[in-house]
């Protein structure tokens, strides 16, 4: 299994996702948390690059920090999916290694 | 420190502010008012309790200022005022009575 | 001497104040820290201006809930500034629109202004504390 990139930082604040996602190989996959997590939603000027980024990888946001923020899962872009905090645990275990993006 | 409540043991701060408001119940403001040797009447808890659900409300203690005006607009003219207040709170409405109710010290109450 | 309750009206200048919050509500510590100094300041009876831009407008989004995540949720306290006197809330357009939102996602009434209007907005202050 590749690697599992974190990003916590909000994409209009700092170019984290964007480096993150230039790094990532095909097949790893992107779990957004935090801040991070403001890069999942719809409506979004980045919606649309986190949408093409589904291509090549599987893209994961934090449920808790969805809800902190005053989200809900229908605001999340489709495709992409919810975990709470077992499945980042998951994740974790599932793939080889993890780069967290600070 | 602490305080003894109905047989449990409360943690406060240096000040004798509760450190979880949760752990809130009346005999708190009862014992408190005792310890600082007054007790408390009908006029007072009107006041805790509306802090308790102003506090509910916004999640934090209004300034003195704040509370004087909004217990006016609750409660009457006659009792939205200073005077009123800190005969009922001679410690200061704010600061005295938000402890009782079990909040932390209003925001810039020096 | 005077009593307590006759010390009420804090004498001195009254000052414009603006505030500018552009950072999102948890991931660092501006937004309430902002928060605390706006409440603080509105106690001394300062003329206040909140502005929301960038990440900023987050701060004031309806119906965070921070339960999972251990965080105290202080996004209810922007509704207590109105009984502060802090009424003058401008959110810029423009973030607000690059991020999907709009006025009806936030928890309290507030005037959007373009950037070119809030520019003009920040020249009229006299201190500008940004966060």
């Amino acid at each position: 299994m590749p690697m599992l990139h974190t990003v916590n930082k909000s994409p209009f604040e700092r170019r984290t996702l964007d480096t993150a996602l230039r790094h990532a190989v095909k097949g790893a996959a992107i779990l957004l948390i935090e801040d991070g997590v403001y890069a999942a939603f719809d409506g979004t000027v980045v919606a649309d690059k986190v949408r093409a980024a589904l291509a090549d990888h599987k893209i994961y946001v934090l449920g808790p920090d969805v809800t902190a923020r005053g989200m809900s899962e229908h605001h999340v872009i489709d495709g992409l999916e919810v975990v709470d905090y077992g499945g980042f645990v998951d994740l974790v275990t599932e793939y080889d290694k993890v780069q967290s993006w600070l | 420190m602490a305080i003894e409540v109905n047989g449990k043991t409360l943690e406060v701060d240096e000040e004798g502010y509760l450190a979880d408001l949760n752990q809130w119940e009346p005999e708190v403001a009862t014992i408190m008012a005792k310890e600082d040797g007054s007790e408390l009447t009908d006029a007072h808890w009107e006041v805790i309790n509306f802090l308790r659900e102003y506090y509910e409300e916004y999640q934090i203690a209004p300034a003195v200022r704040v509370l004087t005006k909004a217990i006016g607009k609750k409660l009457g003219k006659d009792k939205g005022n200073s005077k009123y207040l800190y005969e009922l709170f001679p410690y200061g409405p704010a600061k005295q009575a938000c402890k009782y109710a079990g909040l932390p010290k209003p925001t810039g109450c020096v | 001497m005077a009593e307590p309750w006759e010390d009420d009206e804090l004498e001195g200048p009254v000052r414009k104040f603006m505030y500018v919050n552009r950072r999102a509500p948890y991931g660092t510590i501006y937004a309430l820290e902002s928060l605390e100094v706006v409440l603080i300041a509105a106690a001394f009876e300062q003329d206040v201006t909140l502005v929301f831009m960038d990440d900023g407008v987050y701060q004031i989004k309806k119906e965070q809930n921070t339960e999972a995540i251990g965080v105290k949720n202080f996004s209810p306290t922007y509704r207590a500034l109105e009984g502060y006197d802090v009424e003058k809330l401008y959110v810029e357009k423009e973030s607000l629109e690059s991020r999907g939102l709009t006025t009806d996602d936030l928890v309290v009434p507030v005037q959007v202004v373009n950037r070119d209007q809030l520019a003009e907005l920040m020249e009229e202050q006299e201190v500008i504390l940004s966060f």
